[in-house]
């Protein structure tokens, strides 16, 4: 019997969703033993013809890290979508986007006028910026499209599964696996992890004080963690309440505050909005300028709250185009 | 019964309520729109849903057209939801599986465009229908209301609604802030328009609330904290430290004559300061409790700095004569400390009065810098047989030629200071006029004094009020229509000289008029107390703009507040006279009855619940509830809501970062279906 087989493609990503496939060390291998990896540009060489001549569901999953920012990812997500029975989204860009969602602060103009104009280490007197064709040299590259917004892989195409974290565990891309190759899998559009929030499995828990009553916040480089107490109870935001569990509470036992990459529980549409409905709710100041004193603390709390769930939250675009245009 | 096993049929029905509705909206438009959507299996539009055709409508079609939803588009809930889902469940259906969609306040009665309203009422209806299909079925559960009652506040108002309820077999907490009970009436001398004597009719209520059996008085405390909901309420009271033991002082004041100061030296607030008192002291000689009190500011056994629980640090340098003077009754105890005592209550009836116009905010009449302008109240005891002068009137600055005490021959009373003025307070005092007229007949009683009294409009609404207007225009009161401009004492002419000008416009002379007098009294108008703010939290109330607490309806329920089984009564509501505030005391009182009587209230079932697997212990939503109704269960290190306590307002739902709170009538899926539903309609 022909062993199943299995894709790993990357869009908007860092890499690091990757090295969690290579973390997994020895079991790796029992991986490979098991499936036939058809797709994984980031250790084989595949040509996007291979992948387009394969029968459609022929993968039997593929597992699809990073945001679709650009038309190739889009088409990628398309191509693989067809081509797979299970697409899984694997990591934080894929679910949420992750970091990269960040940018829909900020209009497709604000950006490529920045990095191509206005950036201060930038040299590029005429201004030049990319172009889809272009004609150099005797050669006629084509270069993929900058949508306007960072999407997340299910506003994209149809997603079975999702795998959280930035980056996801191994302990749970293992149990994935397992579940995915023993056939033991949840309803479809599951997250594959915990659905409780990570206080739960945080040592720090039983150090939360009932009230907590904040008066003022204070980021991680900023003071010296105690690395006993729970981090709000030390005045630092950390979204544990508001964040799924399954990581093994990997930051707090480090001594740094949760920064919430695993996302919210499957009944929260905006983790973001919860998060801060919780803390906020918790100032003891009820007087608008010592709310505004403590908030202070919190110079950015769209990077703070939205780190990684921006794209995939309920608030508006900066300019709200169309999620699939190109703003010409 | 969930929507999924079986058919939605949704019955819908729109109000015309008579014209206020339907001249506003088409409900026959909407009524055929409704019909379309889908889930809907009636769809009806009727002149008076409320009415017993329109609840039997209601009854009649769920029996013969199976319906299992049923959505009216009328009022407001606050009115008539109660009708309606009394109707759903004579229906046969659980009461739930009802909506209400209002039309009338925020649709026919805000709006003047026909068509648009029509719209929106559409939109509305269609967001019902959608979250209607998600309604499920819920039990209205009963709570035992505490047969006790906390009385907050005693001065007349307070020692009316604790007696009623005491005489009623009630048992009653009267808390006071002051060391004793009576309130302003206590420092009346005589009440208008019958000139009945003030204490001849207060006191022996106040020692009837000392005596009473079923009232527990506690004086010289403040309510500092409450929890719990109407039926089940846990009150904080502290009891401040009076140096005295109450149970053990006689009231025999052998303490007071025996104190190492000789002369009394303090102010003495009771008597607007224009007394004095000494360090141990009982505020007037009716005082209920009669018991002393010692003030530590003053007292030498006490020195002048703090211990770190905030008590006056116990001296040793007095001669502790008093002490000496109680002999055997050990009543006076220095080490005493302020305490904090609880207790269960169900009803609350907040009667903490007012205060009244500072008049050192209005400059111009010179009070504080011209000795002999007095207030009402500082005049109330001026006149009173047992105030500080022994009811003489004598005035503050001037001597007659032989060195005696001056008694005024002129006084001019200014109405309406600090009322109805956009500068102080817009509102009319209500009691100024009555008790401008009351002192101008006692102050010329006393003094024979020629009286000018000064209004912008005479209020008199009141039974035998203008009988006593006209007996003061016969006396020969002078009354000059016009908002005083100044008190000076700049003198023009030698008649001015050594006196206080009183510069007014006449404005039915048209003139304007220089009166010189010997002294003035200003009427100042009532205002909430300086921690209304306070006590409105406290007992979770509303209150208007002005500061006075707000009834739930100024007409219907008067003495209700929006929290269930607070009520109010007195002057901390608005501005009153004694009859008033008596009448409203008892209606208070009588609603407080009612509750305990019943003996349970009904619960609205929108309660949050934790689910128990989901819930990461995070504690976000424990200090958040208003009513304490959340606690942390240590054990499996997860929140738990007591249902009891829980009164649906929903907050712990919003801020529980997991979203593992689910509110009844209010979960996710409700109003996320009911926002598409309002937005999906163009």
């Amino acid at each position: 019997m022909p062993k199943p087989k299995v894709a790993f493609y990357w869009c908007a990503s860092c890499g690091g969703c990757e090295e969690t496939v290579v973390d997994l060390a020895e079991d790796i291998l029992g991986v490979v033993e098991k499936v036939d990896i058809v797709l994984w540009p980031v250790a084989m060489d595949f040509k996007y013809k291979d992948v387009a001549a394969m029968p459609d569901k022929s993968i039997v999953a593929t597992l699809l890290n990073g945001a679709i920012r650009t038309s190739e990812q889009e088409e990628l997500a398309v191509l693989l979508r067809r081509k797979s029975q299970y697409l899984i989204a694997y990591g934080a860009c894929a679910q949420l986007g992750g970091i990269p969602a960040l940018a829909n602060q900020f209009s497709r103009e604000q950006i490529l006028k920045f990095n191509y104009e206005d950036c201060p280490a930038l040299v590029n007197e005429k201004k030049t910026r990319p172009q889809i064709h272009f004609e150099e040299a005797g050669r006629a590259p084509h270069l993929p499209e900058f949508r306007n917004v960072v999407r997340t892989l299910d506003q994209v195409v149809d997603v079975d599964f999702y795998i959280p974290g930035c980056p996801p565990t191994p302990k749970l891309t293992k149990a994935a696996f397992d579940a995915l190759l023993g056939g033991k899998l949840p309803p479809k559009g599951s997250v594959l992890a915990p659905d409780i929030a990570l206080c739960d499995e945080c040592e720090r828990k039983a150090t939360k004080p009932t009230n907590v009553a904040f008066t003022e916040f204070k980021r991680p480089h900023q003071a010296l963690a105690d690395p006993t107490k729970c981090f709000l109870a030390q005045g630092m935001v950390c979204m544990g309440p508001a964040t799924r569990s399954g990581c093994g509470a990997a930051c707090t036992s480090g001594n740094m505050p949760c920064t919430g990459c695993f996302g919210p529980t499957s009944r929260v549409r905006d983790q973001g909005a919860k998060i801060l409905s919780s803390l906020c709710a918790n100032v003891e100041a009820k007087d608008e300028e010592g709310i505004r004193k403590t908030l202070a603390g919190i110079p950015d709390p769209v990077g703070t709250f939205y780190r990684y769930g921006l794209a995939k939250s309920i608030l508006r675009r900066k300019v709200d185009l169309a999620m699939t245009g190109n703003g010409h | 019964m969930s929507a999924k096993k079986e058919e939605l049929r949704i019955g819908f029905y729109v109000c015309h309520c008579g014209h206020n509705i339907a001249a506003m909206v088409d409900c026959a438009v909407v009524a055929r729109y409704v019909e379309t959507l889908p889930g809907v299996a009636l769809s009806r539009d009727y002149k008076y849903m409320c009415s017993d055709p329109g609840q039997e409508l209601i009854q009649q079609d769920i029996r013969e057209h199976r319906l299992n939803r049923v959505v009216v588009a009328s009022c407001s809930p606050l009115l008539h939801e109660h009708t309606f889902r009394g109707a759903v469940e004579a229906g046969g259906l659980n009461p739930f599986y009802f909506h209400m969609v209002n039309i009338r306040e925020h649709d026919s009665w805000v709006h003047t465009d026909r068509g648009e309203a029509t719209e929106k009422a559409k939109a509305l209806a269609r967001a019902a229908i959608q979250r209607v299909a998600h309604h499920k079925a819920l039990e209205i559960k009963k709570v035992e209301i505490h047969p006790d009652v906390l009385v907050v506040g005693g001065g007349i108002a307070g020692i009316h609604a604790a007696m009623t309820l005491a005489n009623a077999g009630k048992k009653v907490y009267l808390v006071e802030r002051e060391p004793s009970i009576g309130g302003h009436m206590a420092k009346f001398d005589k009440t208008f328009p019958t000139l009945d004597c003030a204490a001849c009719i207060l006191t022996p209520k106040m020692s009837e609330v000392g005596s009473h059996p079923n009232i527990t008085l506690w004086t010289y405390s403040e309510v500092t904290k409450v929890d719990g909901f109407v039926g089940n309420y846990t009150v904080q009271v502290k009891r401040k430290a009076r140096y005295v033991n109450e149970d053990l002082c006689t009231g025999c004041q052998d303490c007071i004559s025996h104190c190492v100061f000789k002369e009394p030296k303090f102010a003495d607030d009771f008597n607007e300061g224009l007394g004095k008192r000494k360090p141990i002291f009982i505020p007037f000689p009716q005082a209920t409790p009669q018991a002393v009190l010692i003030d530590p500011e003053v007292c030498l056994n006490f020195k002048r700095n703090k211990n770190p629980d905030g008590s006056p640090v116990v001296g040793d340098k007095c001669k502790k004569t008093c002490v000496e003077a109680c002999g055997e009754k050990h009543a006076i105890d220095f080490t005493q400390k302020d305490t904090l005592q609880e207790v269960k209550v169900g009803s609350i009836i907040v009667c903490t009065g007012f205060k009244t116009y500072d008049a050192g905010r209005s400059p111009a009449y010179g009070y504080g810098n011209y000795k002999n302008v007095y207030t009402a109240l500082e005049v109330e005891r001026l006149v009173n047989a047992s105030g500080p002068t022994g009811g003489e009137v004598i005035l503050r600055e001037g001597k007659n030629a032989d060195g005696s005490p001056k008694t005024p021959k002129s006084i001019g009373i200014i109405h309406c200071v600090g009322s109805r003025d956009k500068k102080t307070n817009l509102w009319c005092s209500r009691v100024c006029c009555m008790y401008s007229m009351k002192l101008a007949h006692l102050l010329r009683e006393h003094t024979g004094a020629e009286m000018y009294n000064f209004y912008i409009d005479m209020r008199t609404p009141g039974k035998g009020y203008e009988e006593f207007y006209n007996k003061l225009l016969e006396e020969g009161t002078h009354f000059i229509r016009g908002r005083v401009g100044e008190v000076t004492d700049w003198a023009m002419t030698p008649e001015e000289e050594g006196r206080l000008v009183i510069r007014v416009e006449d404005t039915l002379a048209g003139v304007v008029r220089r009166i010189p007098v010997d002294m003035v009294v200003l009427a100042t108008g009532l205002e909430p107390q300086a921690d209304a703010g306070e006590v409105r939290r406290l007992f979770n109330m509303s209150c208007g703009g002005d500061g006075w607490f707000l009834e739930r309806h100024p007409k219907l329920a008067p003495v209700s507040t929006f929290t269930d089984g607070v009520f109010l009564a007195g002057c901390c509501q608005g501005p009153k006279d004694i009859p008033d505030t008596v009448a409203q005391a008892g209606a208070a009182a009588a609603e407080a009855l009612v509750l305990i009587d019943k003996g349970y209230i009904e619960q609205e079932p929108n309660t949050a619940h934790i689910l128990e697997d989901e819930c990461s212990g995070c504690k976000s939503c424990i200090p958040l509830c208003p009513y304490t109704a959340i606690l942390f269960d240590e054990g499996r290190k997860k929140a738990y809501i007591n249902e009891a306590l829980c009164k649906g307002c929903g907050t712990c739902v919003g801020s529980c970062p997991s979203a593992s709170i689910v509110q009844n009538l209010f979960d996710d899926q409700e109003i996320f279906s009911e926002i598409e539903g309002v937005l999906a309609y163009d």
